[in-house]
């Protein structure tokens, strides 16, 4: 989980741990079911160690993190509105893949038209289980739209492996 | 599916389908060996040309084989006179298809109760069992309307209820989110879903992947021929952390 996330979370009030756990799991849905409970106090130690949050008050005078209302310092606000203006994107890595089929077919390890039925069958078997994972979402639930944008882009992952086969399919009569 | 023969709703063996000939000589279809099971949902997948629509025409009797045999719960229907083939067809198979294919002068609930009356039902429970399908696809507040004043959904969604008149064996599927919006095509998958569960047997011919990600098996085409096969259960949503860079 990135730092700047559970930041993030954290700029709409000083929170407990727990309660930024809550919102994660809103807007993460089953996706969320993998994070780690542990991993949100983990981060917000080395985020206080950084000077980006610190303890607004304790319960009792114990040490326990999970008795803390974090805040952000002045310093974490400014790197929330950073991290909010930069623009990022995940890359799925293409490249990797075709280069795969360019070295298989000149070397003859393998058939390139396999390596796409053998890609297809698991972006198949994800998107199967995106798709049912959206379906069993709640109108209008933010963990849908996310999943939804899991969906479209194995969509388009699919689509392209489909033009990967019909030009390896066409080089292959060809030649 | 080794023992398959006995419990197949729908099989073929060595199906083949050819137009033409000489040098314009198309393989359509070219040498199919296929069984579905009761309940089952398949989703056959391939570029456009790939003889998948040949397929699904043959194996509802919509059209005839150059050779090879298609079974319908274990009997033969590539051999049947006309007429027996129209019967089964009207009372056996369930189709749906891209372009809906409704009539424009009826309604939609005339529309489903058609299918029934001409499979020989009686006005009466015709009319009952089409407002039930209507209800099941969730159009129960449109069964009056002319399909013109339906949205591409809402007319897929009348097609289904029709395919399921008569409670056929099989329902055969062309493309039907292929005229969809994404929502539209949302509203069709959750309805599928909810036939197989209901334990319809299904079979859809797409290169949609999001109705093919539906099935319990995918069969990829190419040229005519089955070239890939997978079962697509299984999935789990832990692997999708992956996707949005949740996990590594």
């Amino acid at each position: 989980m990135q730092q700047e996330v559970v930041l993030a979370m954290l700029a709409k009030e000083p929170s407990y741990g727990y309660q930024l756990r809550a919102r994660l799991r809103d807007a993460l849905g089953p996706l969320g079911d993998t994070m780690n409970a542990g991993q949100v106090y983990v981060t917000l130690t080395r985020l206080e160690k950084a000077d980006l949050v610190a303890v607004e008050r304790s319960a009792d005078d114990a040490d326990r993190s999970d008795r803390k209302v974090y805040a952000l310092t002045p310093n974490g606000q400014q790197r929330v509105a950073e991290w909010i203006a930069e623009v990022s994107w995940p890359r799925p890595d293409l490249a990797e893949f075709h280069l795969k089929l360019i070295a298989a077919a000149a070397a003859g390890l393998a058939d390139p038209l396999t390596i796409v039925d053998t890609q297809r069958r698991e972006l198949l078997r994800r998107l199967r289980a995106a798709q049912r994972a959206a379906m069993a979402e709640p109108d209008r639930s933010d963990a849908a739209l996310l999943l939804e944008g899991i969906v479209l882009r194995l969509q388009a992952d699919l689509r392209w492996l489909e033009a990967c086969e019909q030009r390896w399919t066409s080089r292959r009569r060809g030649s | 599916m080794s023992n398959a023969a006995d419990v197949s709703v729908l099989r073929a063996r060595g199906l083949r389908k050819q137009y033409g000939k000489g040098e314009g000589l198309v393989r359509a279809v070219d040498g199919v060996d296929l069984d579905i099971g009761a309940g089952e949902t398949v989703a056959v997948m391939g570029p456009s040309g790939c003889g998948k629509s040949t397929l699904l025409h043959l194996l509802g009797g919509l059209d005839r084989p150059s050779g090879g045999e298609v079974s319908l719960h274990g009997r033969r229907i590539d051999d049947l006179g006309e007429k027996v083939l129209a019967r089964m067809r009207r009372t056996a198979v369930g189709f749906v298809f891209q372009a809906f294919h409704l009539m424009e002068e009826l309604t939609a609930i005339e529309n489903v109760e058609l299918s029934a009356l001409l499979a020989g039902r009686s006005p009466r429970a015709a009319r009952r069992r089409a407002e039930e399908l209507l209800e099941q696809v969730g159009l129960a507040d449109r069964a009056r309307f002319l399909p013109s004043a339906l949205s591409g959904g809402q007319r897929q969604r009348v097609a289904i209820a029709r395919a399921l008149s008569n409670e056929p064996l099989v329902v055969l599927a062309d493309e039907p989110t292929g005229n969809l919006d994404s929502a539209a095509t949302l509203d069709v998958l959750r309805l599928f879903e909810r036939l197989h569960e209901s334990g319809q047997t299904l079979v859809v011919v797409t290169h949609d992947a999001r109705i093919a990600a539906t099935a319990d098996r995918m069969i990829s085409m190419r040229d005519g021929a089955f070239v890939d096969e997978t079962r697509l259960t299984g999935g789990t949503t832990g692997r999708l952390g992956a996707l949005v860079g949740l996990e590594d």
